[in-house]
């Protein structure tokens, strides 16, 4: 492993945003629209609660968490993304760069540009909505740290489709934390949902924070045991995502399809 | 002449056709060897899975001494390209894209390099001009002084001055034949341009349906032959490669 071939990926990443205001914006840009909307939902809310319920940590809070995990996921996607959308397989590939240290690189970057937008979200929703993060306690670490890991997993995972797909197959992507919402009940408990699909639930590591979630604001404590099975689960992934990501490159070193990319298919 | 780089019985097929038939050959330090064909002879083939982002179906590819199968890494490391079709990103400068390729290369006092590379290859004006910008001449100089960055043992070049004019390409084939000269670097070369190749060449080999047909001299292989010139003799291989021994 050598952390100057790591370090090329992340240095690649910051040059780009530096220079470009399209890069920038959308840090933080969709998480803001997203804290002033939801916040504004949830002010709604609780004016409309005849209990004095307030809806901010349960609602506001959630949002907040998810659009972290979407915000890592994307951070790899779109680090990988500039490779696709600049026809640089062959460039990069074609140096000594390993698999692990080029994922670590993406992975790297994913840190560093999630972090703006979870300060952003963390900025807007206790400074405009009065969020605090502190009735959530320390819990709220482990919670960040499941969601990115799961984030990373989801971020390699839908690299390597893309890798294996070609360039048009980044239409996908996008939609992929839209489909895993539902199941992982970030706005409803569990049990709201029907069988079938809390088999589905236990199998998503966000599943276990946003019911941990509603369990702290509950007054209740959240089981260690849980959060460790959720990160458990959340490192499962991340080896499944890598293993996934490596064989989709082998298959591409095996095709050729890494010199002819944009072709999308070398059959 | 010690070798830089062997390729021993490699052959690439994919399901029912046979794109490189079982071809050796090596390249020796301080030697152009140009690996001249067709379209479809199997020429960027053979150059890309000796890069590594193509697998070979058999034989095997040793860069001094270092197996690329499974030691990629460290055989990749002395080793560069440049080629037309692979353009580094239009969307970072020049000082940019070589720091961040001077990076993965491990090149040591990477910005001293960059700076004599940006001299010898006469982008310093171009330094913060983002290379989508770059007219196709300064775009090879760019690439080629990527693929120098790392003072490769082996170099790869692929058609390099395909899209350049004349003036242009003898420029750099001047800065090509200046780094194997100073440098103990091996280059596999690739044209379509066989008074370039007569120019630069040490020797030639020539594939045909990813076979090589031919080997030897370039500036008597065509006498040898029976051929007027090179460009003759390449034309032959191209039209009538069963008279030339393939098959």
């Amino acid at each position: 492993m050598h952390f100057n071939r790591t370090a090329a990926i992340v240095l690649r990443q910051y040059y780009l945003i530096r220079g470009s205001l399209s890069r920038v914006l959308p840090l933080f840009v969709w998480v803001a629209v997203d804290m002033v909307l939801w916040g504004f939902i949830t002010r709604y809310l609780n004016t409309m609660a005849p209990s004095g319920f307030d809806f901010i940590p349960m609602l506001l809070g959630a949002v907040l968490l998810w659009d972290f995990l979407v915000r890592v996921m994307q951070g790899v996607t779109i680090a990988f993304f500039e490779d696709v959308w600049s026809r640089n397989f062959l460039n990069i590939f074609a140096t000594p760069l390993s698999i692990a240290e080029y994922l670590i690189g993406l992975v790297l970057s994913s840190i560093a540009t999630s972090l703006v937008g979870l300060i952003v979200m963390l900025v807007l929703a206790t400074t405009l909505f009065g969020l605090s993060f502190f009735s959530y306690g320390i819990v709220l670490v482990p919670f960040l740290l499941v969601l990115f890991l799961f984030g990373i997993a989801l971020g390699i995972f839908s690299s390597a489709v893309v890798l294996r797909l070609g360039p048009a197959s980044e239409w996908f992507i996008w939609p992929i934390p839209a489909l895993i919402s539902p199941f992982a009940g970030v706005f409803y408990p569990l049990a709201t949902l029907p069988g079938w699909m809390i088999y589905i639930s236990y199998l998503l590591p966000p599943s276990y924070v946003f019911e941990g979630l509603r369990t702290i604001i509950s007054g209740g404590i959240v089981s260690v045991s849980t959060l460790l099975w959720g990160g458990c689960l959340a490192v499962f992934y991340i080896l499944l995502a890598c293993w996934f990501f490596a064989r989709m490159h082998a298959h591409a070193v095996h095709t050729g399809l890494i010199a002819r990319y944009s072709a999308e298919t070398v059959s | 002449m010690e070798k830089v780089l062997s390729v021993v019985q490699l052959s690439k097929h994919y399901r029912d056709i046979i794109a490189v038939d079982g071809i050796s050959f090596h390249v020796g330090h301080n030697e152009i060897v140009g690996l001249l064909g067709p379209n479809g002879a199997g020429k960027t083939t053979t150059i890309n899975m000796i890069l590594g982002v193509l697998q070979p179906t058999s034989g095997s590819i040793i860069i001094e001494g270092v197996n690329i199968q499974p030691h990629r890494s460290r055989a990749l490391k002395n080793t560069n390209f440049q080629a037309v079709y692979a353009p580094l990103p239009g969307n970072l400068t020049v000082f940019e894209n070589l720091h961040v390729f001077g990076l993965l290369y491990g090149v040591r006092n990477l910005r001293e390099r960059i700076g004599a590379l940006l001299k010898q290859f006469e982008l310093e004006p171009f330094r913060n001009v983002k290379c989508g910008v770059l007219s196709s001449g300064e775009q090879t100089r760019l690439s080629l002084a990527k693929a120098m960055l790392n003072r490769p043992h082996l170099l790869l070049l692929d058609e390099p001055t395909a899209s350049l004019d004349p003036a242009a390409a003898r420029e750099i084939r001047a800065k090509i034949l200046e780094f194997v000269a100073q440098d103990t670097g091996g280059v596999l070369w690739t044209s379509h341009n066989m008074y370039e190749v007569e120019e630069v060449c040490d020797r030639v080999l020539f594939l045909s349906h990813g076979r090589i047909l031919l080997a030897g001299n370039p500036k008597t292989l065509a006498h040898e032959h029976g051929k007027k010139s090179l460009e003759e003799l390449f034309i032959s291989v191209a039209r009538e490669p069963l008279a030339l021994g393939a098959g």
